[in-house]
């Protein structure tokens, strides 16, 4: 296969590479491929009308809808709010910035079930915070939403936050010169470079609520039809010794993520050449 | 100087030899039971007897590891290769799956041991607010509307399972029919404002989240909590009639085998039947089915009229088809909506 040589050897400055990508491949495979094909298999010992009946009921649609539905949701107040704060701790100097530094990480290191726990116990109609509020958010589809905006702030802030510190101060230095408002400066030279960060950010955050099971199922109250997330239909079946169901739910939401996460990748490559390739 | 010389060499041999002829006959045997969440503390007190009882018995030394968690889980556990050498599960099916799936035991494991394999009995109570403000007495309170129950979900809590077949099981005696039954049980899911995925979670809801005015529960939980949390806080409720748990144990044949167990998991099953075994039960809270245990803990239990799961169900395998597996009634009860 000369061809496929000539493909793999053409960027060989460093040595080892033919070592380095046979590892890289046997690890992803034997971590990522071989583990979800396996899901991909135990799915195709239904038929195609049970396959349907499995992940096509009511009940089942109702959680795609809350699963995906919350995931975008909170994904795009992370971008939002995770820019702010990677904003704010790259560009201003005040006490405890390190700290704050410090706590967004927290989310990552916490065991979900931990979170979940704590989450429900401050928006629970007689907690710290819950009972303030006019409107119920634990045991509601507004508590998935809360428990999945905690778990991704921190995908957002940690791939924004490098790239807003290489921002070479000048551009806006320049663009003010030339009587740009902040405004405009903010909008059409920082948040351009910042652009493809914040896209994979948003895909990590996404990625990440779509998958959650321990923060949420704490604070969702499960009631079916309403307040169910996907993955929890998944463990139902499985308590139900229903492996073949419970894997085709999950063959769905894999396909479904992998589609939309392609979208967004394909999003950020155009953003990158659009800005001048980087 | 004539020291008499300490026989070193003989003092060594014979050590040597009593070293031996002890570890010959006093082996250390590790067992492993699988059972579900509540039994924490029943099979902490337990083990430490039977491992007097068996030391005492035949000198061997054995250590019960325990493990615990969500009835359905443990025996998926035990399913996927787990060495159980014992499992003390929640319902019979979560068993009968272990020997079908796996075909770790036989079919007929429940007929091994007296009274269905279950050593011990519990039920379905109601834990009330103090002082009982909105007035709970029996399963027809429960669907009046602005009352508040918590229970976890059938389809993932085994506890759940046996809260359901109960309200079934009163309503069908009451109104006479499987409609009425049906049109029952959904009108008090229809007042669950959460389900949670386990007995413990829906406890945490009702006890620390304060959300509901009423928790389905097991007696043993109940009680427990109650004893926990002060009396001072909560009621039990009793209702007219409820549902006999009955929670299995059984040895898992092929793991035993294996060990080289079999003699050890089998007398530890057994000795839950012995006075001793039935009296850490009744401390734990669960009824004993001896009837001399039974006598001696009956004070601590409310007086309900129980069924058991054949006479209403035909048993669990057909309880599990008809209400909880999908397409069944209580999705019905559910989606309809």
């Amino acid at each position: 296969m000369p061809f496929s040589r000539a493909l793999l050897r053409r960027h060989t400055v460093l040595p080892g590479f033919d070592l380095a990508f046979g590892f890289a491949l046997l690890y992803v495979c034997l971590l990522v491929l071989v583990p979800l094909s396996a899901a991909f298999l135990k799915t195709a010992t239904l038929s195609w009308d049970a396959f349907v009946a499995a992940t096509m009921s009511p009940r089942v649609v109702a959680s795609y809808r809350l699963t995906f539905g919350a995931s975008l949701a909170a994904a795009l107040v992370n971008a939002v709010f995770g820019l702010l704060v990677a904003w704010v701790l790259v560009r201003y100097r005040f006490p405890g910035r390190r700290l704050v530094d410090a706590l967004v990480d927290l989310p990552f290191a916490l065991p979900t079930a931990v979170a979940g726990i704590a989450l429900t116990a401050i928006y629970a109609q007689n907690g710290a915070i819950g009972q303030w509020l006019p409107f119920k958010v634990a045991f509601t589809p507004v508590g998935v939403f809360v428990a999945l905006v905690f778990i991704g702030l921190p995908f957002v802030v940690r791939t924004v936050q490098p790239v807003l510190e290489d921002v070479n101060r000048e551009f806006e230095e320049a663009a003010a010169t030339l009587g740009a408002t902040r405004w405009q400066t903010v909008t059409q030279v920082v948040l351009p470079i910042v652009m493809p960060a914040l896209l994979t950010g948003f895909a990590l955050a996404f990625a990440r609520a779509l998958g959650e099971y321990g923060s949420v199922i704490f604070i969702a109250g499960n009631m079916p039809m309403v307040s169910e997330i996907t993955p929890l239909i998944i463990i139902t079946k499985l308590e139900q010794y229903d492996y073949a169901g419970a894997t085709a739910v999950a063959v769905v939401m894999l396909t479904v993520s992998f589609v939309l996460l392609l979208v967004i990748n394909a999003l950020q490559a155009w953003a990158r050449k659009r800005q001048g390739g980087v | 100087m004539n020291i008499t010389r300490f026989p070193w060499r003989a003092t060594l041999a014979a050590a040597t030899l009593a070293v031996a002829a002890a570890g010959a006959w006093a082996k250390d045997v590790t067992l492993l039971n699988v059972s579900y969440d509540p039994t924490r503390e029943l099979y902490q007190d337990f083990n430490k007897a039977f491992a007097a009882h068996w030391k005492a018995k035949t000198g061997d030394n054995v250590t019960i590891k325990q493990s615990h968690g969500g009835s359905g889980k443990q025996a998926r556990s035990v399913i996927d290769g787990l060495d159980a050498d014992v499992v003390t599960l929640a319902l019979a099916y979560d068993i009968d799956e272990i020997a079908e799936k796996a075909k770790l035991l036989a079919p007929d494991w429940q007929k091994r041991l007296k009274h269905n394999s279950a050593p011990y009995t519990s039920t379905i109570v109601f834990l009330v607010r103090k002082g009982n403000p909105k007035g709970i007495k029996d399963w027809d309170d429960l669907i009046k509307p602005g009352i508040s129950v918590i229970t976890p979900n059938p389809k993932t809590s085994g506890g759940a399972r046996w809260n359901y077949l109960a309200a079934w099981g009163y309503a069908q005696k009451k109104y006479g029919s499987e409609a009425k039954a049906k049109e029952f049980v959904g009108k008090i899911l229809a007042n669950v404002p959460v389900l949670d995925s386990g007995a413990r979670g829906a406890t945490t809801t009702f006890v620390e989240r304060g959300v509901g005015d009423v928790l389905l529960a097991w007696e043993n939980e109940a009680l427990l909590a109650l004893k926990e949390l002060g009396p001072d806080k909560f009621d039990i409720v009793a209702p007219s009639l409820s549902i006999l748990a009955e929670p299995p144990v059984a040895v898992v044949d092929k793991v035993v085998d294996r060990k080289g167990t079999r003699a050890v998991a089998q007398a530890y099953l057994e000795y839950l039947y012995s006075p001793e075994g039935q009296d850490i039960a009744g401390q734990n809270y669960y009824r004993p089915i001896d009837p001399k245990a039974a006598a001696k803990y009956e004070k601590q239990f409310p007086k309900v009229t129980l069924f058991t799961i054949d006479q209403v169900f035909g048993g669990w395998a057909k309880a599990q088809q008809t209400h909880f597996a999908d397409g069944g009634t209580f999705d019905q009860i559910y989606v309809r909506k």
